[in-house]
């Protein structure tokens, strides 16, 4: 009954709307631009907050990073001292151990020292700049490495210092293009390391903001760490437009595993401390991939209000664009309105009559707008190929952000977009309703 | 016989400007069910003003008017609005059709307004449109139809809610002649049928075929008459 004059009015108000159709379709396009923005906007910032939650993931939730960092050149006085003397000590990594098993027992699931240092690896006349690191076997599950060839290093390679090491995807590709590397030997400065493994191909991870560099698992080189230390030793040298540098560094970083993401907050707070004391001049910090995610949370959750907001005045607009139709529309029918009234419209029929009409444009536009939503991905998939091919130059120079960027369409914003839709018709016809609900009847009847 | 409306010392006045217009002055007479009454007199004499009271689009300032025996001078909007829908049929000078709907469904109209509608009113106002001989133009827009067929179609919808009486607004005003003449015999015959019928108009030829003719000057009544 009630569904039966709902449909009534319903088919009423779409019999008026089409009685003006370039009129209803351009107040319609108003809608459908503002409501298609909110979607793609979001998708895009949903998209883009979606990789860098991804990168922070990758760094384990329940770690806690200290790296060592180079201090900024203070100029004279590192080419005086001839090395550098910075970063985490060996004996840091004893303190950290010490300090978090004396406050809260039993909530270390693994903690790793690792070392690393840019290096030649030559294999009779073949060479390649790889990273050595110096680690110990837990590296390879805390950074979702996996094997595959081969094995990874072992306590027994450590301890004691073994000449072996585990080459990545790309190393051992570049290094031995033809045979199989395992047990094959290759040269690092005056040392030869036999290979006992190949780690699969790994995704390079981005810079996370300014905290974390990216990084390329594929040109790496793991050995004991042990014997890091034993063969190359803490300093380095580097040759640098001319002149030489040496740093010396005990270890490159420590990463903490902890068993439980409660315990994170409470642990990163003892390991601030102790870094703060130990390294007051800022050449170590604290990593907390959690607090990234937190503040990545809300930085998506800023981002998405942003862009509501400027997505909403585009939907203000289109509102207006409705109110000034259903205004031309009340006043065009205000005898229309008078015969209504006379044979018995309450104000209020008068009233849902037009909500209806305007709720109608609205909603049409915002059905069309989802429907544009949808197109989102493939648009943005085809401008980019589009570019790429008119002008790679252009596309390099383009964010990687950008580049890689993939929309997702959130499913609250259709949600969103289609009660936003309904709200904006019921609100900017709500005036242009009851201007016509409060016409005199006798008037009305009376209008030319 | 049974009342269909009955209206006592009914009077409308209007400010303007800090001037009080007395409009009607204190008007009073009763029409029995089944009466065919024209309302005429000069204008000015106060004839739009009881038009607009007799079809409760207006409020009396003093004065009572009765439907049937229920008083309805000092209803509020919306119970007004419910008996024009419930209680009263339409005919306008200009026909004052929708234009956006076809010949049945502005027959139709009074009925969706009345609240409660009836699975079989769409036979029903079908049967009203071939009563008034438009049995074949049920899906016509009213700008397909002449003058005549129009005024035809709204006298077909002001008796769609069975009204208590049919109250009309110079219903041949703009038609010709002959037209006239055949409009004026569709109302004779739905009075025949015990339709009450109040029309409002200053044409003598009207005046000549109703039953009986109240005479208006200067917002009072000057006589009433039965032919």
């Amino acid at each position: 009954m009630i569904l039966k004059r709902f449909f009534q009015t319903l088919r009423l108000g779409v019999y008026s709307l089409l009685l003006h159709k370039l009129r209803s379709g351009l107040a319609v396009l108003g809608i459908l631009i503002g409501i298609t923005a909110v979607i793609w906007l979001v998708a895009m910032g949903e998209g883009v907050s979606y990789q860098a939650q991804q990168q922070i993931k990758d760094l384990g939730a329940t770690n806690i990073i200290v790296r060592s960092v180079r201090p900024a050149q203070q100029g004279s006085s590192a080419s005086s001292g001839l090395f550098l003397e910075y970063g985490l000590l060996r004996e840091d990594f004893d303190l950290i151990v010490s300090n978090i098993r004396r406050a809260t027992s039993d909530v270390l699931e693994q903690i790793v020292p690792l070392r690393e240092i840019k290096k030649e690896a030559r294999r009779h006349d073949l060479n390649l700049d790889v990273r050595v690191v110096g680690c110990t076997p837990e590296y390879l599950d805390l950074n979702h490495l996996t094997i595959d060839r081969g094995r990874f290093l072992t306590d027994s390679d450590n301890n004691p210092p073994e000449n072996v090491a585990v080459l990545a995807a790309e190393a051992a590709k570049s290094l031995f293009p033809l045979e199989n590397p395992i047990n094959q030997t290759i040269q690092i400065d005056a040392d030869f390391y036999r290979i006992v493994g190949v780690t699969e191909d790994r995704d390079p991870t981005a810079a996370i903001g300014g905290s974390l560099d990216s990084q390329d698992y594929n040109l790496d080189v793991y050995i004991p760490l042990a014997t890091l230390r034993a063969r190359i030793g803490d300093m380095i040298f580097t040759s640098r437009s001319g002149s030489r540098e040496g740093e010396i560094v005990q270890l490159s970083q420590i990463t903490i595993g902890l068993k439980d993401l409660t315990y994170v907050d409470a642990i990163s707070e003892i390991v601030r401390k102790i870094v703060l004391e130990k390294h007051p001049n800022k050449d170590v910090k604290v990593i907390v991939p959690k607090e990234l995610l937190r503040q990545a949370a809300l930085l998506r959750m800023m981002f998405n209000v942003l862009l509501i907001l400027i997505a909403g005045i585009s939907l203000v607009v289109g509102g207006i664009g409705i109110m000034n139709i259903m205004l031309a529309t009340v006043t065009e029918r205000t005898r229309e309105i008078g015969i209504r009234r006379a044979l018995g419209a309450k104000r209020r029929n008068v009233i849902a009559q037009f909500l209806v009409e305007s709720v109608v444009l609205t909603g049409i536009g915002g059905g069309l707008g989802v429907a544009f939503g949808f197109l989102c991905k493939p648009t943005i998939n085809f401008a980019r190929d589009l570019v790429m091919e008119i002008s790679p130059e252009t596309a390099n120079t383009l964010p990687t952000t950008i580049l890689e960027l993939q929309p997702i369409i959130a499913p609250w914003s259709i949600i969103a977009s289609l009660l936003i839709s309904v709200g904006v018709g019921l609100i900017f016809g709500m005036y242009p309703a009851y201007r016509a609900a409060n016409m005199d009847p006798i008037e009305a009847l009376r209008h030319e | 016989m049974s009342l269909a409306l009955r209206v006592e010392e009914l009077a409308k006045h209007y400010v303007l400007k800090s001037e009080t217009v007395r409009a009607l002055r204190g008007v009073s007479f009763d029409v029995p069910e089944g009466d065919y009454v024209a309302i005429m007199g000069p204008s000015g004499s106060g004839k739009s003003t009881l038009l607009n009271l007799l079809g409760c689009l207006d409020q009396p300032t003093s004065g009572n008017f009765f439907l049937r025996d229920v008083s309805i001078a000092q209803l509020n909007d919306n119970q007004r609005s419910e008996v024009r829908a419930a209680h009263i049929g339409f005919v306008f000078q200009s026909y004052n059709l929708i234009p956006q709907l076809t010949v049945v469904e502005n027959i139709e109209v009074p009925l969706y307004y009345q609240g409660n509608l009836a699975p079989d009113q769409r036979s029903y106002c079908k049967q009203l449109a071939e009563m008034v001989g438009l049995g074949d133009r049920l899906r016509h827009r009213p700008t397909q139809l002449s003058g005549g067929q129009q005024q035809r179609v709204a006298i077909a919808r002001s008796l769609a809610n069975n009204p208590y009486f049919i109250l009309a607004d110079e219903p041949t005003g703009n038609l010709d002649s002959a037209t006239t003449h055949d409009i004026l015999s569709l109302f004779e015959s739905l009075n025949e049928q015990g339709k009450t019928i109040v029309i409002v108009t200053h044409e003598d030829e009207v005046a000549s075929r109703v039953k009986r003719v109240i005479r208006l000057r200067d917002g009072e009544i000057d006589s009433d008459t039965r032919n």
